[in-house]
């Protein structure tokens, strides 16, 4: 599509603007999740993190005047339509960089895109250590799921003293069956002893089979790295089969659907996660009331993560925009369109800076962006409860 | 012993549910040779009609077996009503058309009502708890739940009912005659059309008693459910040999079981997998399924 028409789209989109020859410049970045399907919740709360981020900044001036346009684009929590999106992203929209997304398997369809295209992606939370090795223009601000096990295992055995844990985990998913393997690890090198595991393939709705099997071999607890779509229908089940021991899980589980889904079952449950609503720090206190003043509910980590992830990329665009021949690079949609060499250097230089990030202040913690491009930061331990979650650790990396 | 017997009672129960939306695919192949590929979203659309009408007889709220019972009628008539209509206007301007059309045309209804019920009603839904859930140890170390005798109790009773108008009944004998040869049928003075409408409206109206079973069930219901189940349930139906009533059904249970007992036993890593393999071997042997009649196309 040639630019004017798609600057002409951008100006109807957003209501703004008065004419295609007089558009003001803007700085293009791409964003793509899942806003429908399974894992809806997860998408349109990292959406709506972002945007507050995003407003906060173009309240603020945008980008040394320049203000940030966010392109947003639904993959239906499918890996082959992520690709898709993507790929319409980088071709109708050329942003300078990509947000996105939550689910590893999704990240992976579309990071080989954008590390192609020299275009800097930060995925606010996929956990999946493949995510950032598929090359340097691909980050994120969460911790790595090798970390995430364990946690939850460190969690399992000397905060629970479990010694005898089932793993129930998600075929389909490159996240789950990562965490599932680290929890595993680590939980037999502290001493203790896998008791079973099996699998199960997303949108499932009977888990009897499996968890029969698991629960015969008696553990203490069940370990279910899923999203929580599945989760509150294995917790269903696996109390319906008689399990009465502790449940455990990743961030998956981050979302308020998890006890309309599990009722009952859920509560009680553990999951590690990125940050907790109950934390006392002013950043956080602060994201939370302006969340709540403008979405009207808590932000689940997957929201703050996506907030972190902006405001990092943001950060790193103010610093290189000082550079006037970087701005016009990163600058697009005038009326005289940049050269793609300069728009090329544009996204180098902001590569360059998002790796330099080091100690920021987010809301999930103080973010340090390490060699591999992933996160180094703690992770909190909640519990499940009818009105949200309730801290209860917090385990160090 | 107690283990298996407890997971093949869990196969049973899945397995039913297959049964029920096999049965659908079954009479409409039966019939017009149709692989009715939107079957499955019929199947969807009675869960979620299930939920609004019991949302708006303040059912979720305050069960009462009256009320559940209008629930389950309501979405088993309303599939039937899904599925007459979806006959008359995209099937049947095609009936003379090649069967490729047809096929093609049945995707496409399929993708339609994924999409329209994904805008309408959201991702997913979660389905009031309905009916009181029991369960009783009936061996050491075996429960059965009210839900799967529910669930089997349903699929069986309907099974008979459905044999009984297939064998006994005028408008059986009519399906059967369209079955045979809808040119024939017609000149003999068969309504062919109601007869087709009639079809229809049975498989339908078993896809919503399965859809109201599996939401009680399992309380969580979405737009996608029907792609699934009607997968499984068509393979259970091509299992069991595709146009037999009772074949349907076997090859509904079976599914359920080498489903569960590869789960159970053997890898749930590849559940599919396997079970699927166990389907491409027993074809190899029985190519027109279980229960079907091999026959010789007319060149």
């Amino acid at each position: 599509m040639r630019p004017w028409i798609s600057s002409l789209l951008l100006c109807l989109g957003l209501g703004a603007c008065s004419g295609g020859s007089g558009a003001p410049k803007e700085i293009v970045v791409g964003q793509y999740g899942s806003l429908t399907g399974s894992q809806a919740t997860f998408g349109l709360s990292t959406r709506n993190g972002i945007t507050i981020a995003t407003d906060e900044q173009n309240a603020a001036g945008g980008i040394a005047g320049v203000p940030i346009a966010m392109v947003v684009e639904d993959d239906q929590g499918k890996a082959e339509e992520a690709a898709t999106a993507v790929n319409k992203i980088i071709s109708r929209d050329r942003p300078v960089a990509v947000l996105g997304e939550v689910a590893s398997t999704n990240s992976l369809a579309a990071a080989p895109l954008l590390q192609a295209a020299g275009i800097p992606m930060i995925s606010p939370s996929s956990t999946n250590p493949e995510v950032t090795r598929k090359g340097d223009y691909i980050f994120r601000v969460c911790f790595i799921d090798p970390f995430q096990g364990t946690a939850a295992a460190k969690f399992a055995y000397n905060t629970k003293g479990l010694r005898n844990v089932a793993i129930l985990k998600d075929v389909k998913s490159d996240y789950s069956m990562g965490l599932g393997k680290y929890f595993s690890e680590t939980f037999t090198a502290l001493g203790g002893t896998i008791a079973g595991e099996e699998a199960y393939a997303q949108q499932d709705i009977d888990f009897k089979a499996q968890l029969t099997s698991l629960i015969a071999k008696n553990p203490d607890g069940l370990f279910i790295p899923g999203y929580y779509t599945d989760v509150g229908l294995i917790a269903r089940q696996a109390r319906e089969s008689g399990f009465t021991g502790p449940l455990i899980g990743g961030d998956g589980w981050d979302s308020e659907e998890l006890v309309k889904i599990g009722d009952k079952a859920i509560i009680g449950g553990f999951f590690t996660n990125h940050y907790s609503v109950d934390d006392p720090n002013p950043i956080v206190q602060d994201f939370i009331s302006k969340y709540v003043a403008k979405f009207n509910t808590k932000p689940d980590g997957l929201a703050a993560l996506g907030y972190d992830a902006a405001k990092i990329l943001y950060r790193a665009m103010e610093d290189v925009a000082k550079d006037p021949k970087i701005l016009a690079g990163l600058a697009d949609r005038s009326s005289v369109p940049a050269t793609e060499a300069s728009r090329k250097a544009a996204r180098a230089a902001l590569r360059d800076r998002i790796a330099a990030t080091r100690d920021y202040p987010g809301v999930t913690g103080i973010i340090t962006i390490d060699a591999e491009r992933n996160a180094q930061k703690p992770a909190v331990v909640v519990e499940v409860s009818a009105e949200g979650t309730r801290f209860v650790e917090s385990i160090a990396p | 012993m107690t283990l298996l017997l407890q997971q093949l009672l869990n196969g049973l129960s899945l397995g039913a549910i297959y049964a029920l939306i096999a049965l659908g695919y079954t009479m409409v192949y039966g019939t017009l040779q149709l692989i009715n590929f939107a079957h499955g979203e019929v199947y969807m659309m009675g869960a979620f009609v299930a939920l609004y009408l019991a949302r708006a007889l303040g059912v979720d709220e305050a069960p009462t077996i009256p009320g559940v019972i209008a629930v389950a009628l309501g979405a088993m008539a309303a599939c039937a009503i899904l599925g007459m209509t979806i006959e008359r206007v995209a099937y049947r301007p095609l009936r003379r058309a090649s069967r490729l059309n047809l096929l093609i045309t049945a995707i496409g209804v399929s993708l339609l009502l994924q999409n329209v019920a994904l805008i309408a009603f959201g991702a997913l839904q979660s389905f009031p708890s309905l009916l009181p859930e029991a369960q009783w140890e009936i061996l050491p170390g075996v429960a059965l739940r009210s839900n799967d005798v529910l669930t089997l109790s349903v699929t069986l009773v309907l099974m008979v009912i459905l044999t009984f108008i297939v064998e006994r009944t005028q408008m059986g004998r009519a399906m059967r005659a369209v079955s045979h040869s809808r040119d024939t049928a017609a000149l003999m003075g068969i309504p062919v059309n109601r007869v087709v409408s009639f079809t229809f409206a049975i498989g339908s109206t078993l896809a919503g008693a399965a859809a109201f079973l599996i939401a009680v069930d399992k309380h969580l219901i979405r737009p996608d459910m029907g792609m699934t189940g009607g997968l499984k349930a068509f393979v259970a139906a091509v299992l069991g040999g595709i146009g037999s009533i009772p074949g349907a059904v076997a090859g509904g249970l079976l599914l359920g079981i080498s489903e569960t007992l590869v789960s159970g036993y053997i890898a749930s890593t590849y559940r599919d997998a396997i079970a699927f393999l166990l389907l491409i071997v027993i074809l190899l042997y029985r190519p027109a399924g279980l229960f079907g009649r091999s026959t010789v196309e007319k060149v």
